[in-house]
């Protein structure tokens, strides 16, 4: 049908669909294990597997030489997370400091996170180190569907004017999905000001490139109201008060909390969150254990509503209890620039002098109104999942489940649950498969633990080598001389 | 670490057996305050490794107690290398009680304390980085190395 079509056919083994962190994982851990580069293909739009993940942090506040929000061991260009990344930053700076921080984190010291920069430049080196710049093809995939023979037809847009045709197709036995993020989520109130007065200027998203925001406050004196409880709200917050600090400005920032957290909060002593000033507080997108330990063990044992109650407790919007945040935040209390409270928004409209007024209800119950220049929306990257057309049309064509947080049902394999071909699987990684039973698939270690398990499996099914004690001890020493494999 | 109750008790074990009786091997000839044969010392030194290991199951319950009231259910780098202080004393009193089983006739302090340090900061930087490689999955599924 494709031929007849005049859509050419490509036959490989494995196809990734994505080319962020999520297909550059799974890559190299089956580079590791034995997979020449020739039986892979990953299908991309984006030119580097960091440079979405770049833009991301970028816009929301988090420039290459700022630090993340992960720990040492938790390093994409490697899949042993040894030497950690606090050993390079310090070898590479010459600066003990750093060994010294992750030997007494988080007792005494912040959690050691590493630069955004380091990512960038140690991806850089692994990804020419298994020669993933060979395996990226660059174009927008439309479809994955299943094949009558078994395994699975990827269909690309290539870019224009590099392919004779508008569609090529990739037959494979084995497909991974790892889109990332399907958009950007907007709150309600926001999204209608923005549609109703055409203004994308004053309200904006943390998500989106907001610059002019910053520039403005630089040239007199302005109000921002910031909106959200996360990491994003920390790093905007910061990025207005190193401002006013360093530029001597008079900024106010009025912080609105849907939920005001006023401190530890929990079942009991032994699920006891810290939190304080409005926010909740935890060094990770999930308390550590869920990323490998005694929490990650407790999700895969617990399933249905039972597993939903976890997420329920373990889960929501966090941020870390850095020191200098702290230090910031006090200094703005205590000289009444910055105002956080607890407040429900209604709508926002424009004022004559062309500013905006945010209705609100106070957490007591009275309402009021807050008078700004600039709102920052900073509750939400992640919007419906369907919102992909890849995903939607696997969940209407493929056999494709959502599970109960709404994204799609995968098996311990991380192969989505309903969607087999004959002899070929298809797996997913990163945002679309959270909810499951594993709860941080959506970063660094996530997208390795995936990447390993999906190995493992296809290691059952023939197509790459186990990755036992030996060949890691080999292939770590390559690593480490820099060998390319 | 972010350590399940199963992988302290399997890491606990593994590592003595491994990195613990290697480490061990290495010392006992260079131990300051020993009397008698090298093949008697390393009897004891042994003997000692074994208590180490059972004692040690008894303290990861403990460990992993305490670590309940941590949210994020980890136990830091630092904790692993502090409990050599709790550890090594009761291990010291044992000994000087006679309490374990082979261990006949004294040790001094500086022969049990040199080879309890050595081993101790070399199974924690065992832990804290090679062991990784020897098993991707260790650190992954909460230190069960099975
Ligand atoms: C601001 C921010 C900071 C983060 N910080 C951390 C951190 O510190 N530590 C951590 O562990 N995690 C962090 N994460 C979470 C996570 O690790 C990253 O988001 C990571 O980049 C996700 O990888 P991914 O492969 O799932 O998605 P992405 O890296 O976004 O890659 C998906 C790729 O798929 C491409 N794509 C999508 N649809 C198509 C299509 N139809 N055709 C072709 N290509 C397509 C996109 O262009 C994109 O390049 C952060 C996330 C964000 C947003």
């Amino acid at each position: 049908m494709l031929q007849d079509a005049g859509i050419p056919v490509y036959d490989v083994p494995l196809v990734s669909v994505g080319g962020g962190f999520g297909s550059f994982t799974l890559l190299d851990v089956l580079r590791i294990c034995g997979v020449p580069a020739s039986a892979m293909r990953v299908l991309s739009n984006s030119d580097t597997p960091w440079q979405t993940w770049e833009y991301l942090t970028r816009v929301s506040q988090l420039p290459p030489a700022e630090r993340i929000r992960s720990d040492a061991g938790a390093r994409p260009d490697n899949i042993w997370g040894f030497p950690s990344y606090a050993v390079h930053e310090a070898w590479q700076d010459k600066s003990p400091k750093l060994l010294w921080q992750v030997l007494v984190e988080p007792v005494f010291t912040d959690f050691f996170s590493p630069r955004a920069a380091t990512v960038f430049a140690t991806v850089k080196r692994e990804a020419d180190r298994i020669s993933y710049w060979d395996m990226l093809l660059k174009g927008q995939v439309r479809m994955v569907r299943r094949r009558d023979g078994g395994g699975y037809f990827t269909l690309l847009t290539p870019p224009p004017g590099s392919s004779p045709t508008k569609r090529v197709a990739f037959r494979s036995q084995y497909v991974h999905l790892a889109v990332g993020y399907p958009g950007l989520k907007f709150l309600e109130d926001l999204q209608q000001f923005r549609e109703t007065y055409n203004d994308y200027h004053r309200v904006v998203n943390a998500y989106e490139p907001h610059e002019h925001v910053y520039e403005f406050l630089k040239t007199r004196p302005g109000t921002v109201v910031v909106r959200g409880a996360g990491i994003v709200a920390s790093r905007v917050l910061q990025r207005l008060m190193d401002d006013r600090e360093r530029h001597g400005l008079q900024t106010r920032i009025i912080h609105l909390f849907r939920a005001f957290v006023t401190g530890p909060h929990g079942r009991g002593p032994w699920m006891r969150r810290d939190g304080g000033d409005g926010w909740a507080y935890q060094a990770f997108t999930f308390p550590k254990s869920a990323f490998g330990g005694q929490l990650k063990a407790r999700f895969r044992r617990l399933e249905g509503a039972e597993r939903a109650a976890l997420y329920k407790t373990v889960g929501g919007t966090t941020t870390p209890k850095l020191r200098r945040w702290q230090e910031q935040m006090r200094t703005g209390r205590q000289g009444d620039w910055y105002h956080p409270m607890q407040a429900t928004v209604h709508k926002v409209e424009p004022t004559p002098d062309g500013r905006l007024v945010s209705f609100v209800s106070h957490g007591d119950g009275t309402p009021g109104h807050h008078v700004s220049d600039f709102i920052i929306d900073c509750t939400g990257l992640e919007a419906d999942m369907p919102e992909h057309r890849v995903l939607a049309d696997l969940l209407e064509h493929g056999g494709a489940r959502r599970n109960g947080a709404g994204r799609l049902t995968v098996e311990e394999s991380f192969e989505v649950s309903g969607t087999a071909s004959g002899n070929g699987a298809l797996y997913a990684s990163g945002a679309a498969v959270a909810g499951n039973h594993f709860p941080a698939v959506d970063s660094f270690l996530g997208m390795q633990t995936a990447a390993l398990d999906i190995a493992a499996d296809l290691a059952r099914r023939g197509f790459c080598a186990p990755l036992g004690s030996g060949r890691s001890i080999s292939q770590w020493l390559k690593w480490a001389t820099g060998r390319r494999i | 670490m972010i350590p399940t109750l199963a992988g302290r008790l399997q890491t606990r074990i593994f590592l003595l057996a491994t990195v613990g009786v290697v480490l061990t091997a290495l010392i006992v000839p260079v131990l300051p305050g020993t009397t008698g044969s090298l093949a008697r010392t390393y009897g004891t030194a042994y003997l000692i490794l074994l208590a180490v290991a059972v004692v040690g199951l008894f303290w990861e319950l403990l460990y992993h107690l305490l670590m309940q009231f941590r949210w994020d259910k980890d136990w830091p780098t630092l904790f692993g290398l502090v409990t050599i202080v709790p550890e090594g004393l009761l291990m010291w009193v044992l000994l000087e009680q006679g309490l374990i089983p082979g261990v006949d006739g004294p040790v001094a302090f500086s022969t049990f304390a040199t080879m309890f340090v050595f081993v101790w900061v070399g199974q924690w930087l065992f832990a804290n980085g090679p062991m990784r490689v020897v098993s991707v999955q260790w650190r992954l599924r909460g230190g069960r190395i099975v």
